[in-house]
């Protein structure tokens, strides 16, 4: 039973920085119909700044703050001055360009710190089970989680991101500034996403880290469908659990195995993610 | 009618929209008076939508200017134009589908939100007082049209006629100078269709009302003056009667002997 409650604490933790992962392709995926492969350059630039400045501060939670903001930062600009006048001329070309910034990203994380593992500081202990990292990491995604639900529903930005990302014609000609709502939303996505790389990252990084990571990421945000935040949150304690009983119970070389199995379940019996809704079909 | 310039809310001159070879709109001139109601007809394909496109920003045309009380607009991009007072309605709709109808009215009041962009994030301070009063207003809207006990129900579960309804409202609850109504009774029953010409009537007392329409009878019953447009061209303009009179617009819409499969 010890083992079992293990597995599931353990799978929890892991499940929410896959459900961070996810939540933050979801924004951008709603948005723009973009999947966003440059989400782990985002995360790699937020560690490898908290990777830097904690050390020259002496604190970690510096080096947290630095690292959220640079991330943030990173995907703005992303947005704003490489992947809109792409994308906008083709969807296909922005996704591409999402890929190529990976690439750049990792290439140039590697020439600047090298490609060698680094060791990264955390300020929470990895024993125990519960251990302190697994509830910071719970605790952290969930208050994001929540925030977010609370800026889309309840705030006027949520409000006009919302429009922005339904229908950015009819925004733009009610009056609001639907490419600041985008730019907006890829920084919200960005600052998940570096919130995630913190959380994944530790206690070594190096410019591939996030590449695992990141595939565990897109099961959850395809398990839960990639138009449905809940089931991007949903699907990463889902991929979390499972991939963590299949290591427990039958061996952890199994545990990619399973991930890329849940995608080809899901993808085959409900598209849409598990909780979407039967859609009606033209005809 | 002879009017001057000032007195135009809106003023198009030499509008020219080219997409590649085809010629869409070819120097087209429109002039709106603050009050009343302004009606664009012409055949399919004549460019009424695409001067409607120009007009909101969605286009920028060729050539040509556009004036917006007397001077130059306050910016080429539909939100600026929205802000400055220009709101449309589209022959699509264009509802925010996976928002109840309540938020896609407060969202189409968007220009007169005053917060800077903490209490935008926030929802506090001066957006929260905003919010309030912009969701009053968009309640307010919604009665005005008949539909307000829809507000909590998200539009695509809702007849067509009842959409059309709201996305009126949405555009008019900023309480825009310029309305522009794009094939508004389309799709609409009869009744409906009276009902329609009441409301546009009754918005025009305080707004200057642009109309797109094929339903002719609503267009000569609401209409206080027509433009005719015909390949990207007017080539007919005055009351709905000299409208009516005029050969040009007869042989526009029916053609003439010979050339009925050219068109």
């Amino acid at each position: 039973m010890d083992h079992f409650v293990d597995l599931t604490l353990g799978g929890l933790a892991s499940g929410a920085v896959y459900a961070a992962l996810a939540l933050s392709l979801v924004i951008i995926y709603q948005a723009t119909r973009l999947v966003n492969f440059a989400q782990p350059a985002l995360a790699l630039v937020a560690v490898y700044t908290a990777a830097t400045v904690a050390p020259l501060t002496g604190s970690y939670w510096l080096g947290f703050a630095a690292a959220l903001t640079a991330g943030t930062a990173a995907g703005a600009l992303v947005e704003r001055f490489v992947v809109r006048p792409i994308a906008r001329v083709s969807r296909l070309n922005g996704i591409i360009v999402t890929l190529g910034l990976l690439l750049v990203a990792q290439g140039g994380v590697g020439m600047v710190w090298g490609n060698d593992q680094h060791g990264f500081r955390y300020a929470f202990d990895f024993v125990g089970r519960p251990s302190p990292a697994d509830v910071f990491a719970l605790a952290s995604v969930a208050a994001v989680a929540v925030l977010l639900f609370c800026l889309y529903r309840h705030t006027p930005l949520g409000l006009r991101m919302r429009a922005a990302a339904l229908h950015p014609e009819a925004a733009r000609l009610s009056g609001v500034r639907a490419g600041l709502m985008l730019t907006a939303g890829w920084a919200i996505s960005a600052l998940i996403a570096s919130l995630a790389g913190m959380l994944a990252g530790p206690p070594f990084i190096s410019p591939n880290v996030f590449d695992a990571v990141f595939v565990y990421g897109i099961t959850a945000a395809v398990v839960g469908g990639l138009d449905n935040p809940f089931g991007a949150v949903v699907g990463g304690l889902l991929v979390g659990l499972g991939m963590s009983y299949v290591s427990g119970y039958a061996g952890p070389e199994l545990a990619t195995l399973t991930a890329l199995a849940l995608v080809v379940l899901v993808l085959s019996v409900r598209p849409d993610g598990i909780l979407s809704r039967p859609a009606a079909r033209k005809v | 009618m002879t009017t001057t310039a000032t007195e135009h809310l809106l003023t198009a001159e030499g509008i020219t929209v080219r997409f590649g070879g085809l010629t869409a709109l070819d120097g087209v001139g429109l002039r709106v008076r603050p009050d009343g109601v302004t009606g664009l007809i012409g055949p399919n394909g004549a460019g009424k939508t695409t001067l409607f496109n120009v007009l909101s920003g969605i286009l920028r045309p060729s050539a040509g200017t556009l004036t917006w009380k007397g001077g130059p607009p306050p910016g080429r991009r539909p939100h600026h134009l929205a802000r400055a007072g220009i709101a449309r309605t589209f022959q699509g709709l264009h509802l925010f589908p996976l928002m109840t109808v309540l938020d896609n009215v407060v969202a189409g009041a968007d220009r007169l939100a005053r917060g800077g962009p903490l209490s935008l994030v926030t929802g506090l301070g001066r957006h929260h007082r905003d919010e309030r009063e912009l969701r009053a207003r968009a309640l307010a809207a919604l009665e005005r049209f008949g539909v307000a006990d829809t507000a909590h129900r998200l539009p695509g579960t809702l007849p067509y006629g009842v959409q059309k309804q709201v996305a009126l409202a949405r555009a008019c609850v900023c309480d825009p100078e310029l309305l522009l109504l794009d094939e508004p009774a389309g799709g609409l029953s009869g009744g409906q269709v009276d009902e329609l010409a009441a409301q546009i009537r009754s918005l025009a007392r305080d707004t200057a009302v642009v109309l797109v329409e094929h339903h002719m009878d609503l267009v000569m019953r609401v209409c206080d003056h027509i433009v005719v447009l015909d390949f990207g061209r007017v080539i007919s303009a005055g009351t709905p009667d000299e409208v009516r009179a005029d050969p040009a617009v007869t042989r526009a819409y029916l053609g003439t002997a010979g050339e009925g499969d050219a068109r």
